[in-house]
């Protein structure tokens, strides 16, 4: 993607960053000058409204399962599960606020544990059985949303718990709330993989799993973390999810988000096949697609079309990364010289 | 020279059969009626779309390839037609003709995209599942029902084969099961089909076999989406309505017809056969679950269960037939 | 050759291929003739799969001219050489192993009837195939129920299925035991007496001698000759191969200097080391401080040595001990922990980490070594990089560079770094040096020496004898799988090495 050639810095955060930034840039200045208010911010009541809040509050649960996404993507799977451990975790969340004397802390803890469960065996089956990614994720996608409305029975549960409300609701430091989780998260994916030897460890099973293994590092241990962590996310992308609309249908929440998480994970610049990632890269695909719909609803694009620029959003990225695109773009250039 | 031994890729094949028979007689002894022409003829119609999706699932997935495209475009055909037959008047058969033709053409696209630019599978046809499903949208917002006499007397009376006074064979389980036979030559008996065979076993080899795998690719891809496009038309037979949300997830259960059917997800080994008897027992689970009074979920769960044995079966058959000596040769 | 009395069935004059950066073929001559086993021989590099490849339309050459009986040919594709008559049986069985057996012989070109596959047909055709190859079994049944020996053989038969004029067999017996080579080379000689031309690519000398003809020997992208096999003494065709002159060797003194005794103590002890079917038994004892050479030729079981030891295979016969302490190697990560580290020959894939920074590559397998959670600072990361960087003189803008635009000979440095980062006690270097240029061999043959001097026990893996003679003190010779012999002190010279190599009883 990136022509590293001869560069001697060394892989900074904004590593590129480039070409997810520039598109992001591009579809802001199209808003700026196309699209009124949309850089309209108000405050009200000490908390920020406008498109622009819109756009970093409702992409933080793609942000979310994207941070995960991202180092399962880098180790050269995927994880398409996600969106029905999200329907898991909000639905334990729904059930336990109910249950009187149940405690919150433990409430939240209980929901993540169970997204961090569903991780495990996600992970499990890849590492352990050495299931192919896409075959192993599929197991839970299909069967997980069923596992959730068994725990529901069924039914749509409504809350009104303030303190659950909150999650996907409340505002702090004038920020909603989902915003401030996905920058926490955002700060605790760095951390877990550029101040522990992770990170090494994924880029380098990524992109040789081989010669990684000769070198003596554990791909297993590796993959099993990185699939427990997307569930983990998946979890906390579910709390805020459920809480943002105060009830849990567990045929609805998150449904198709696995899709989303993997095409900010691609637009950010970390490659299908593995090696390099980049969480600031995924972060702005996440923006970017969120900032794509709301430019599509701020012109009155019905939703229901929106996926059209998304797939054609997917065919470039591709297009940009295939090496073979690459080569008969040059072949053409030197048949046409101008 | 004696018949064939049953060897170990037949397993998850007998096994799906082992499956499908304990269902059916499991139901028959549960419940009084099940063994009905009814319940059989319900479970031909109801699950023809699903059915006819799976087919072309089965072609891709042989290939080694996947298609999540299903769904959307059966979402596409079904709006496309009515909208056409409708609104603008055109006669049912070209309408049909037309969406087959577009379905078709897509999936021919998706082909050339993943086979020229080497584009993984997985994104290409993602992109065709949203691209699919906007567009649906875009021909029509909301859904509609076809009321043309084609549909209201051809398709529901004149195409049924009226089996005994109250039951009636629906023409959408015959495009089913027509399909199934054609699918069952394509795959057995014609050199495309055992090119897609060779293709999903191992690609490098194919072409050094000298195979046409570009074209063979390409035509794969093709045949997931006329399958597709045709599952839409299936859809409208059905349920006499044009539905741009329609079948949301369809590819998903497609692709578990197809793996418990016993085709190995990573290409190579498999059988339309199999596909066949998944797609029944994805639908006995589904009549056993309404006759128990169980609630719906259970179907996902129970499936998801199958899918996970199978594909632990499938695991354990590849290892048994694996190559005998694959140790690594080195200087 | 113009001479001979038959008309050529293949020939290629001034066969020209070159890849960005490699002259992999350079004004090659070809010629096979009807009904004759031609052996096409040489070393790495060689020249040998990028002549098959050419021959049979994968490659497209740069230049040179084919005649194949006569006619002029220019294959573009695996098909279009099949259609004029050329078959291809390659090294690892490029068949599909979950297909029937007659299907993989028919696949492409079933017999069909009104359009559609015509089983039973193909079941006769595919029967009939395998008779020409003598071999009889239930055809229906998967490719991958029958053992590799009959792989092989079905492949064979898929390749004469096509009215093939031109056999060629790439390293066909590299999987087969004794008896399945017998029966191959049966199938082989009476396919000559048809009169067909068969061009074998193999390691195995005992096997050439056995079966060739003539002989071709290519090295580094050059024809070095061809040769009547009857007229070219063993010892002549490996001196050949490797590019030793044999006269010279035998009157050049034996480079001594910087190899002396060695100083500790025994550190790694085979005895009777093996897997049956890859390497063994292999035996013998290596001291700290000393570097002792591994040789023979390609395919001989000099990686798959190293590869047992270092745990990447396990080794089913024989014992090994590591400081007097018997012990089982089961993983890679296990021989580290046991102070073990092992260079592969393969350095892209299973050396470098392509996309990694110079600093990353190296400390990788010391991080692996401290674990997840005690990362290396990021000063001690950079400091070790500075080190080795300076200590080995690797060429790079600076220790954030990605390895993969590194050239190969300071990518092999990086990859020592690596290892010597983790202060192992016995190093095994696998052709260290292959593939790198003049000055930067000479600066990693010097530094071998001097982890020696610094108390290392190095394992020395190379197909250039001259390296080997002048870094080692001791060299055990494998052919064919099997330890041969092991020389020392006036014994270890390039022409005892060769000698070994050859079969002593062959040597002139």
């Amino acid at each position: 993607m990136r022509p590293e050639r001869f560069q001697n810095r060394p892989v900074r955060w904004w590593s590129g960053l480039e070409w997810p930034v520039a598109g992001l840039a591009l579809l802001l200045l199209f808003n700026l000058t196309f699209t009124p208010g949309f850089f309209h911010l108000e405050l009200r009541n000490g908390h920020l409204y406008g498109s622009l809040v819109d756009i970093i509050n409702r992409g933080s649960p793609v942000v979310i399962l994207g941070l995960g996404m991202t180092l399962v993507i880098a180790t050269g799977g995927v994880d398409l599960s996600v969106g029905a451990v999200m329907a898991i975790a909000g639905t334990v969340a729904a059930q336990l606020i109910l249950r009187p004397g149940f405690s919150f802390p433990a409430l939240i803890l209980a929901s993540l544990a169970v997204g961090t469960l569903a991780g495990c065996w996600n992970g499990f089956l890849v590492t352990w059985l050495r299931v192919q990614p896409l075959v192993a994720t599929l197991v839970l996608m299909v069967g997980g949303r069923g596992i959730a409305q068994l725990l529901t029975n069924g039914q749509q549960i409504y809350f009104e718990d303030a303190r659950l409300v909150f999650v996907g609701n409340g505002h702090l430091l004038g920020l909603p709330f989902p915003v401030l989780l996905s920058l926490a998260l955002l700060g605790l994916t760095a951390l877990l993989t550029r101040r522990t030897a992770l990170g090494l460890f994924i880029e380098s099973v990524g992109d040789n799993p081989r010669a990684s293994e000769f070198a003596g590092v554990s791909t297993r241990t590796v993959k099993f973390v990185v699939y427990a962590f997307s569930g983990f996310c998946a979890g906390l992308a579910g709390l805020i999810d459920t809480s943002n609309i105060k009830s849990v249908d567990a045929n609805k929440i998150g449904l198709t988000l696995e899709l989303d998480a993997i095409l900010a994970v691609v637009v950010g610049g970390t490659a299908l096949t593995g090696g390099r990632f980049s969480l600031l890269g995924t972060v702005v695909g996440a923006l970017f697609i969120r900032t794509l719909t709301t430019t599509m609803y701020a012109w009155n694009v019905k939703s229901d079309v929106a996926p059209v620029p998304k797939a054609l959003a997917i065919i470039a990225v591709c297009l940009l990364q295939s090496p073979a695109f690459r080569r008969r773009l040059a072949a053409f250039r030197r048949a046409s010289p101008s | 020279m004696k018949p064939p031994r049953l060897n170990s890729q037949y397993i998850p094949l007998v096994a799906t059969g082992v499956v499908l028979a304990v269902l059916y007689v499991t139901g028959g002894c549960l419940f009084p009626n099940f063994f009905s022409l009814r319940v059989l003829v319900n479970l031909f119609g109801g699950n023809a779309v699903l059915g006819v999706a799976a087919i072309g699932a089965t072609f891709v997935i042989l290939s080694g390839g996947i298609d999540l495209s299903v769904g959307a475009v059966i979402g596409f055909t079904s709006i496309l037609i009515a909208t056409l037959v409708e609104e603008h008047h055109v006669a049912p058969l070209l309408a049909i003709s037309l969406a087959l033709l577009l379905g078709t053409g897509f999936g021919a696209g998706m082909g050339a995209l993943i086979q020229r630019f080497e584009l993984p599978p997985f994104l290409v046809t993602l992109a065709g599942m949203f691209l699919a499903r906007g567009l649906a949208f875009v021909v029509r917002p909301d859904n509609l029902g076809i009321h043309h006499p084609f549909y209201a007397e051809g398709i529901n009376h004149s195409l049924a084969l009226q089996l005994d006074s109250r039951v009636s064979w629906p023409f959408a389980a015959t495009c089913f099961v027509a399909l199934f036979l054609v699918a069952l030559v394509l795959a057995h008996y014609t050199r495309l089909g055992r090119n897609i065979y060779a293709l999903g076993g191992d690609e490098t080899s194919a072409r050094l076999m000298g195979l046409p795998v570009a074209r063979t690719k390409i035509a794969t891809y093709t045949i997931g989406g006329f399958c597709s496009a045709l599952a839409g038309v299936v859809y409208t037979f059905t349920t006499q309505n044009g539905d741009p949300a329609a079948c949301v997830g369809k590819e998903l259960e497609a692709i578990a017809a197809v793996v418990i059917g016993g085709t190995l997800l990573s290409g190579g080994v498999g059988f339309v056969a199999g596909t066949g008897m998944g797609v029944l027992i994805l639908g006995l689970i589904q009549t056993l679950i309404t006759y128990q009074n169980l609630n719906s979920w259970w179907t996902v769960i129970v499936v998801g269960l199958l899918l996970l044995l199978f594909i632990l079966l499938q695991n354990v058959v590849s290892a048994l037939s694996g190559r005998l000596d694959n140790t690594a040769r080195h200087g | 050759m113009a001479s001979d009395a038959s008309a050529p069935l293949l020939e290629i004059r001034g066969l020209t291929k070159s890849f960005p950066g490699v002259k992999a073929l350079e004004g090659v001559d070809f010629t096979v003739r009807r009904g004759e086993v031609h052996a096409l021989m040489g070393e790495n590099g060689a020249g040998k799969s990028t002549l098959i490849k050419v021959l049979t339309g994968v490659y497209a050459p740069d230049g040179g001219t084919f005649r194949l009986g006569g006619a002029v040919i220019r294959p573009a594709s695996t098909k279009e050489a099949e259609a004029v008559g050329i078959s291809t049986v390659y090294q690892e069985v490029n068949l599909i192993p979950h297909l029937s057996v007659a299907e993989n012989i028919c696949l492409g070109r079933q017999p069909t009837r009104f359009g559609f596959v015509d089983w039973a047909g193909m079941t006769r055709r595919a029967v009939a195939a395998l008779a020409r190859v003598d071999l009889r079994i239930d055809v229906r049944r998967p490719l991958s129920s029958y053992s590799i020996a009959i792989q092989q053989l079905t492949a064979l038969a898929r390749a004469l299925d096509v009215s093939a004029r031109l056999l060629i067999l790439d390293e066909p017996t590299s999987s087969l035991d004794a008896r399945e080579v017998g029966e191959l080379f049966q199938v082989l000689r009476k396919l000559r007496a048809e009169g067909l031309g068969i061009v074998m690519v193999t390691h195995f000398l005992d096997q050439v001698y056995a079966i060739a003809d003539r002989i071709t020997v290519l090295r580094d992208g050059r024809l070095v000759g061809e040769y009547e096999t009857a007229k070219l003494p063993r010892m002549e065709l490996v001196s050949r191969m490797v590019g030793r002159d044999w006269s010279a060797v035998a009157a050049a003194p034996r480079a001594v200097a910087g190899v002396g005794e060695p100083t500790g103590e025994v550190l790694l002890e085979l005895r009777n080391f093996g897997r049956p079917g890859l390497v063994g038994p292999v035996d013998f004892s290596l001291r700290a401080g000393e570097v002792m050479g591994l040789a023979g030729l390609l395919g001989s079981g000099r990686t798959e040595t190293a590869r047992l030891i270092f745990g990447i295979e396990r080794a089913r016969t024989g014992e090994m001990r590591l400081g007097g302490r018997p012990i089982k190697v089961h993983s890679p990560r296990q021989a580290i922990r046991e102070g073990l580290a092992f260079t592969s020959e393969n350095r892209k894939l299973e050396g470098i980490i392509p996309h990694l920074s110079v600093r990353e590559n190296i400390i990788l397998a010391l991080q692996a070594r401290e674990g997840l959670l005690r990362p290396l600072p990021r000063a001690r990361q950079l400091a070790l990089a500075d080190e080795f960087i300076q200590l080995l003189g690797i060429s790079t803008p600076g220790p954030e560079q990605a390895v993969m635009n590194l050239s190969g000979g300071n990518q092999q440095k990086v990859l020592l770094a690596r290892w010597l980062a983790l202060q192992p006690r016995l190093l095994i270097l696998d052709e260290p040096t292959r593939g790198i240029d003049v000055g930067a061999k000479a600066e990693i043959e010097k530094l071998v020496q001097s982890l020696r001097a610094k108390g290392l026990a190095i394992l020395f893996i190379s197909s250039e004898l001259e390296e080997v003679v002048r870094g080692c003190r001791r060299v055990v010779v494998l052919r064919d799988r099997v330890q041969v012999g092991e020389l020392t002190g006036p014994a270890l010279t390039e022409e005892g090495i060769l000698q070994t190599i050859a079969g002593a009883s062959h040597a002139p």
